[in-house]
């Protein structure tokens, strides 16, 4: 285990920066780090730092006319190495579940050139949020994941590597040896606060389970619960672990642009096919929504559910229709078949 | 007044008055409410919550609820009668299938300020004029002021424009502060100016929940959400794209836009957007008169009317015809 004093934390920041860019949470999201910025550490971010490795817009291949040349032009993969220092333990469970869409066959390389070259820097949960659930999937906000995990004690900041591109980061920084008891107090605290999290009882029972699957896509509480969805992509666009994407084409004439953007199932025109929209109602989108986090990514991914509990959806949907509303209406023993 | 207007809703159910009744469902925490359809008294007893954080505008639900057969009861606040008239003027829902039970507004309380004021909120009680929040982290007292909607904070009225039935006062319209940042924005410099809008609207995620909540926007099918349209886009591919897709929703809305606010209730990234609206509606004061959309169900929008005097459209605001 490795310390710092937080009062010093400027100086930190400073040395992670000589090594690369270091985003960490400003004004709410994820940012590059300057001089004299100063990283917020107690709360989560509104957005994660999924658009650092899954950019919101991303260009994947350029295509340019001159005369009768037609030049084909690659974008380059990210190259340059990046920190994210910050990150909550439910938002590096939100790496690992994309990780397992984009990193198996066939590889997304955009996104693996960018999870290659960034280190993330987890930092334990210091004050968890009502609308905070982690725990339901098994996440621990004292004990997250990333590259280095990192602890907030008293005046201390303490950081342990986690993989090798994790230590080659913490040698490169003028940190000092420091005991297990600090971090160990840290935890001792954020468990307490897990504890009486009003939504620390959320159950996933019912759900994620092969023998589930059709009883909870027929159920006829959908219909309710998505009588008053607006069918914005809210929910979708501040979700850690949402990674539908449409690849569409700008043309200005001489040169094409191709690129990716995040989609939403909850919009009207996803997953358009030749026979029109698969899904003609909010009903059946909002079930897909639910039912991709619940049902069908836990049955493909032994078990581990799509949703890591973060919250951001139960404050950003306009009309506070959630996916814990969801799980208390659908799941339970009582209902599981 | 949550217990009036659980009783009425309940009466109306019960004597057969209406079939149906649209209000605000109880969520797991006191400010995540969200519109409900209720068909039985029970189910009202039940869930059925007014309070301060039934801010969602409901009128949009009725173009949806009255192609169903019956009667719905709508609970309607001040702003949100402005919209229902708006949208009846434009033949969008079926009136004579609704039940208007307007009901006074003491404001609505915004849960991110109160989530940002004080975080891990637990329960929040009235005391005195202000709010006592119970958090995860102890208690909190806010103003009234610090929990209330941007919107209600420069309330535009709250005079409703029509109801059957009213619980409580009707009320008067606002003081005109509610120009007041336009006009801030106005006395910029043109670049502090975009500096300003770059600056909010850069944070868009194209999420369209400002566009899907609006009454105003009730088009069956988005010219956005068109791929046959070549405008269809689910992500601002560039900086022309983000800076303009607001502005011309704003003015594609001009002279429907009621001024309800639900544009920038609903922003995950609190993009002041009704900003937008309030320019082009203070504009159109300025060279047309006083217009309020939704106000009442004969007057012809600024932008639809023509009249010989009407000002030259060279952006001095030149008074044409007779001079």
């Amino acid at each position: 285990m490795n310390g710092f004093p937080l009062s010093r934390l400027p100086e930190l920041m400073a040395a992670m920066a000589a090594v690369a860019t270091v985003y960490c949470p400003l004004a709410g999201k994820f940012a590059p780090w300057t001089e004299g910025a100063v990283p917020e550490l107690t709360g989560n971010t509104k957005l994660g730092p999924k658009d650092l490795f899954f950019p919101q817009v991303e260009d994947l291949v350029r295509f340019r006319v001159s005369g009768k040349d037609l030049e084909v032009l690659d974008t380059q993969l990210r190259q340059e190495p990046f920190v994210v220092f910050g990150v909550r333990a439910c938002d590096c469970r939100a790496l690992e579940i994309l990780d397992r869409v984009f990193l198996t066959e066939p590889v997304d390389t955009f996104y693996q050139a960018r999870r290659a070259n960034g280190v993330v820097i987890s930092l334990a949960c210091q004050r968890p949020e009502e609308t905070c659930f982690c725990g339901a999937f098994g996440i621990d906000g004292a004990e997250p994941g990333g590259d280095i995990t990192a602890w907030q004690g008293e005046d201390t900041l303490f950081f342990r590597a986690n993989t090798e591109k994790g230590q080659a980061l913490l040698d490169r920084l003028p940190l000092q040896e420091a005991g297990e008891d600090g971090a160990e107090a840290a935890k001792a605290k954020t468990r307490a606060i897990l504890q009486r999290l009003p939504l620390g009882n959320l159950s996933t029972q019912g759900f994620g389970q092969a023998e589930n699957l059709l009883d909870l896509f027929n159920r006829p509480e959908w219909s309710e619960l998505s009588a008053s969805c607006l069918g914005c992509g809210a929910c979708t666009f501040v979700c850690p672990t949402c990674q539908c994407y449409d690849i569409k084409e700008f043309d200005n004439g001489h040169e094409v642009c191709r690129y990716r953007c995040w989609d939403s199932c909850m919009y009207a025109d996803f997953t358009l096919m030749s026979a029109g929209q698969p899904r003609p109602t909010q009903v059946e989108r909002f079930r897909q929504r639910f039912m991709h986090k619940l049902q069908y990514f836990p049955a493909n991914n032994g078990g581990i559910f799509g949703c890591v509990g973060c919250g951001r959806c139960l404050r950003q949907c306009p009309i506070h229709m959630n996916i814990v509303k969801v799980m208390k209406t659908l799941g339970g023993e009582d209902h599981a078949s | 007044m949550q217990a009036d207007v659980k009783t009425r809703a309940i009466q109306l159910l019960e004597e057969g008055q209406v079939d149906r009744v649209l209000g605000w469902k109880a969520g797991e925490f006191f400010y995540d409410l969200t519109p409900a359809v209720f068909t039985s008294p029970q189910q009202v007893e039940r869930e059925f919550v007014w309070s301060s954080f039934s801010g969602p505008n409901l009128s949009k639900y009725l173009i949806a609820e009255t192609r169903k057969p019956g009667k719905i009861a709508a609970f309607l606040k001040p702003c949100d009668t402005y919209s229902f008239q708006q949208l009846r003027k434009e033949h969008r829902l079926q009136a004579d299938r609704v039940y208007v039970v307007a009901v006074q507004c003491p404001g609505m309380c915004d849960p991110d300020k109160v989530q940002a004021a004080a975080p891990g909120p637990i329960s929040l009680r009235k005391e005195g004029d202000g709010f006592l929040v119970q958090t995860l982290y102890g208690e909190k007292r806010l103003t009234r002021q610090a929990a209330l909607e941007e919107g209600c904070l420069t309330c535009k009225t709250k005079k409703m424009a029509y109801f059957d039935e009213l619980i409580g006062q009707d009320g008067q319209d606002g003081d005109g502060s509610r120009f007041d940042q336009v006009h801030r924005l106005e006395a910029m410099t043109p670049e502090e100016r975009f500096a300003f809008w770059q600056g909010e609207l850069s944070r868009c995620i194209r999420c369209n929940a400002c566009r899907n909540v609006c009454p105003a926007c009730s088009c069956e099918k988005c010219v956005f959400d068109n791929p046959a349209s070549g405008v269809e886009n689910k992500a601002a591919a560039n900086r022309f794209e983000e800076n303009l897709f607001h502005i011309i929703r704003a003015f594609h809305v001009a002279g429907r836009c009621t001024d309800c606010g639900e544009c920038s209730r609903v922003c995950p990234q609190h993009i002041p957007l009704h900003l937008l609206n309030r320019k082009l509606i203070e504009d159109m004061n300025r060279l047309y008169g006083p217009y309020q959309a939704g106000g009442d169900l004969e007057a012809k929008a600024p932008l639809t009317d023509f009249r010989y005097d009407d000002p030259e459209p060279d952006g001095g605001g030149r008074r044409g015809g007779a001079q």
